[in-house]
């Protein structure tokens, strides 16, 4: 099937699977920005311990998606991964530590005899909710702010002199970090971080059975959502007015384009209607529950999940798509990675996009799963009558 | 390449030490101890009989607390490929990424979807579809270690693939060679067996501790028979899959094989070395060479483990290093030179392409193709070779521990299966001190076994083509460092937890309802 595909057909067939995997696990960044409210929902002991064992059901997932993900990359993208991965190394290793130490705070945190007891186990899941979010976001704006390194291939035939022979070579300061310090970049990680928040708070709606939390939550969402937007405009009309790194189809040299991905975004209808799409059904699923809670209140979440894949995937294609340079290089603009450039060989894609039929199989058993366990709403009582609690 | 900046290329190696060394005192036990679960499982569903749902529940939750951590130390290795290994990254992440998303999708998914259902589906699916679900869990977390060990097989015998000049990196060419290659095949068996044998300690050892305390008889015999079973099982299994690990390495990675046995120089008829103490002389001046103090040997025996004839001839760490011509074996310099030749061609080859001249850059083809197969010995061509030598004694040392400890356990399994089988355990209290003492051995064994695999190859990333010198990232090495000491603080702390927790949950037994 993928045999008779052209190289530049799977290599942009493999853009879109990562953005997809992107965008989902932006969606299910929920669990995240869940941790960071638990203290500001559950005012008692059984309330946190509710909404703990709501996203700890769920944190795995999240998990998975983010693991995936970077094998994803790696495996159809990999001079990406070996450049920012390598580079921007304090900004992955902060992300992947708070994502260490979520892992076992679900787990460890009612377990007697925890060592550090259950506050230390919810501070954890809180330091994860806050820098994994913010951290991931100020990465992925990355993609359109660019970074500093230059890449040469052919640095590996160094054999002599003091430089040592590396393909991608890391021109900022502070190894990643400086991506912080963007205010753009710090726009799109503070999106991710009060989106993550607005997101718990419709899954809390969808599944929560306990009054009190309900009432605080409806409270939080507003107070999270005024947040999200201001910084989800800001960093939105920034992109679409600033200069983007575009690329030459014929002589394959990249360059500055003002407007780019707002041209990018008229130049493919299909991806600005899912951009529109996306960010309406984000907007109705905050909305809705605001308007009319007492119907709507559990419909929240699959507007505004579903409004956040399509909003998310569109931004990764806006980023890859139309010649356009995806991990954009601000010190050697020729050495910015674009789809074609980056990608692993005409074989390896095929071989990846035969394994990638996979991926509605999966979906569909963690649906039917997720189904199978998820059919009722969730109070203390049903806490209590399980075996294995968080 | 005359200023390695060596202290980068130490950390660097030693922050992948230390998480993949931490990531493997979880993974074994949830290898084993899923499947151990499953069979436990099924034996309730079919009988009915409560007690075992209550057993299976108990090792469920140690399961649990086990798993958490494992994912935790996981999730940094899958990184650090690019985080502290970049040009590795690029120079095989065609072929090396391909398995670790495939882990991803067909495994990772498998096991967290049927993870939950596990766990929080006893009262809400049906019997069949939760039994179901433990199977699941199972067979994703064997699946996940099956992409994993390709992978990690292939940088230790690199097959399936073909050298892109033009964009200087690997390129994958057969993706059945990649999967199916007879290192691939091997490693997985041996890696999941041993890992179910550490599981039937565990097991067994917990159980023993029960019995020491005259507490849930039924439940720790049960126990015990599962594990003893499903110990011995593999235990069979490891024999005839580490027969073929020696065979592989002789043939594939005769460096590290030599230095597992601590040959020097080779021989026919060559001996096993089955005990053995190492010394280094004063009067030497190479770095590397150890003599023995002390040992005893079986005749031959490694000639038959390596190539399974007692007169084949097993080259030594000299024959290796300073070559020799009867046995036809190059030596590091030749192939340092030859290397050189090789990377040398490939920049000739891409200036020659740059500048529109086709016949100097066919002409560099050639030579670089001609020479690749020594490529990564060119970036030792101003060095001392005898940095591409291991550290022996803790090859030799390893390897000796692991198979001894491999043969206790074998032993272990049969006696307790025996007494538990006549109903005489109860009363055998050295025994059960053994069992118990036993957890702890086999986690260094299945340490150690990584131990010999890993610093055996020493210092090839990539077998014959990548070293660590030219694989790692440019970071400081201060930042390395910190790395370093975070992960060990968290990696410590949490290990520190997970026991205090496991015992805890240990002590206060199964759950004397069962739901």
């Amino acid at each position: 099937m993928f045999e008779t595909f052209q190289y530049i057909t799977l290599q942009q067939y493999w853009w879109i699977i990562v953005s997809l995997l992107g965008a989902f696990l932006v969606f299910l960044m929920f669990v995240q920005g869940g941790q960071t409210i638990i203290y500001t929902l559950g005012k008692s002991e059984d309330e946190r311990t509710i909404l703990v064992n709501l996203l700890g059901r769920k944190w795995e997932i999240t998990f998975t998606t983010l693991v995936t993900f970077g094998g994803a990359f790696f495996a159809s993208f990999p001079l990406f991964y070996s450049t920012s991965f390598g580079g921007a190394y304090w900004v992955w290793m902060l992300i992947l530590i708070a994502f260490v130490v979520q892992a076992v705070s679900y787990e460890y945190r009612k377990k007697p005899n925890n060592l550090f007891g259950h506050r230390f186990y919810e501070i954890l899941l809180y330091v994860n909710g806050l820098l994994g979010t913010i951290l991931i976001g100020t990465a992925v704006a990355t993609f359109f702010t660019g970074s500093q390194f230059s890449v040469n291939k052919m640095n590996l035939t160094l054999l002599t002199g003091n430089k040592m022979p590396i393909i991608s070579e890391w021109t900022g300061v502070a190894h990643g970090l400086e991506a912080a310090f963007n205010i753009q970049n710090l726009a799109l990680g503070l999106t991710v971080f009060f989106l993550a928040r607005v997101l718990a708070t419709l899954y809390f709606m969808n599944r929560v059975n306990n009054t009190e939390i309900i009432y605080r939550i409806k409270k939080q969402l507003l107070f999270n959502a005024i947040p999200f937007v201001i910084f989800f405009l800001t960093f939105t009309i920034w992109l679409m007015l600033s200069k983007g790194f575009a690329v030459n189809p014929a002589t394959k040299e990249v360059f500055l384009e003002p407007y780019k991905y707002l041209h990018n975004l008229i130049a493919m209808p299909i991806v600005a209607a899912l951009f529109v799409v996306g960010v309406a059904l984000v907007l109705l699923g905050i909305i809705l529950p605001i308007m009319c809670f007492e119907k709507c209140h559990t419909k929240g979440i699959w507007a505004s999940g579903i409004g956040t894949i399509l909003t998310v995937f569109s931004l990764f294609l806006l980023a890859g798509f139309n010649n356009t340079a995806y991990y954009p290089s601000t010190y050697n603009l020729q050495s910015s990675l674009t789809i074609e450039n980056s990608s692993s060989s005409l074989y390896t894609l095929k071989i990846m996009s035969y394994v990638s039929l996979l991926v509605p199989i999966v979906i569909a058993y963690t649906w039917y799963a997720w189904r199978s366990i998820d059919s009722k709403k969730i109070d203390i009582e049903e806490i209590k009558t399980e075996s294995h609690v968080y | 390449m005359e200023q390695v900046d060596f202290s980068l290329v130490n950390w660097s190696r030693a922050q992948f030490a230390l998480t993949a060394m931490y990531h493997y005192l979880f993974v074994p036990l949830t290898l084993g101890l899923s499947f151990i679960i499953a069979f436990m499982e099924t034996h309730y569903v079919r009988t009915g009989d409560p007690e075992w749902k209550r057993i299976t529940k108990f090792w469920m939750t140690l399961f649990a607390i086990n798993f958490a951590i494992g994912v935790a130390t996981g999730l940094i290795l899958e990184f650090e490929f690019g985080t502290n290994w970049s040009n590795y990254s690029w120079f095989v992440g065609d072929i090396f990424g391909a398995p670790l998303a495939i882990e991803g999708i067909m495994a990772f998914f498998l096991e967290s979807t049927f993870f939950a259902v596990m766990f929080f589906g006893w009262n809400k699916v049906s019997k069949k579809f939760h039994l179901i679900s433990t199977w699941l869990v199972a067979i994703g977390s064997n699946l996940s270690a099956l992409w994993i060990l390709v992978a990690n097989a292939w940088m230790q015998h690199p097959a399936g693939m073909k050298f892109n000049p033009d964009t200087a990196r690997n390129e994958m060419a057969n993706f059945w060679e990649v999967l199916f290659s007879p290192v691939a095949i091997n490693k997985f068996f041996h890696t999941v067996t041993s890992a179910y044998v550490l599981s039937s300690v565990f097991v067994i050892g917990v159980s023993a501790w029960f019995l020491l305390k005259h507490r849930e008889i039924l439940f720790a015999k049960k126990s015990i028979i599962v594990a003893s079973v499903f110990g011995l099982f593999a235990s069979f299994l490891i024999i005839i899959t580490g027969d073929g690990s020696a065979r592989n390495m002789a043939k594939y990675q005769p460096m590290k094989f030599a230095a597992m046995e601590n040959i020097y120089t080779g021989q026919q008829n060559a001996p096993l070395a089955v005990i053995g103490f190492l010394q280094k002389s004063h009067a030497d001046t190479l770095i590397n060479k150890q003599d023995f103090t002390f040992k005893v040997e079986i005749p031959s025996l490694l000639s038959i483990m390596a190539f399974q004839d007692a007169s084949a001839y097993v080259p030594g760490i000299d024959d290796i290093v300073n070559g020799n011509k009867q046995h036809n074996i190059m030596s590091y310099k030749e192939r340092s030179e030859k290397g050189k030749v090789s990377i040398m061609s490939l920049a000739e080859y891409n200036n020659a392409k740059k500048a529109g001249n086709d016949s100097i850059a066919n002409a560099a083809l050639a030579k670089f193709e001609d020479n690749y197969a020594h490529f990564g010995y060119g970036y030792y061509a101003n060095r001392d070779v005898n940095e591409l030598v291991p550290n022996i004694p803790l090859t030799f040392y390893s390897f000796r521990i692991m198979v001894g400890l491999g043969l206790h356990f074998i032993a272990l399994f049969i006696v307790i299966l025996i007494l538990t089988r006549k109903n005489k355990i109860e009363n055998k209290r050295f025994i059960l001190y053994t069992a118990l003492w036993s957890i702890p051995l086999a986690y260094i064994a299945s340490e150690l076994g990584w131990v010999v695999a890993e610093v055996g190859r020493q210092p090839w990333v990539i077998q014959d083509i990548l070293p660590t010198i030219a694989a790692v990232s440019q970071i400081n090495t201060a930042s390395v460092q910190i790395t370093f000491w975070i992960f060990f603080i968290i990696f410590s702390g949490l290990l520190i937890a997970e026991i205090k927790i496991m015992a805890s949950q240990i002590k206060k037994g199964p759950e004397t309802e069962s739901k």
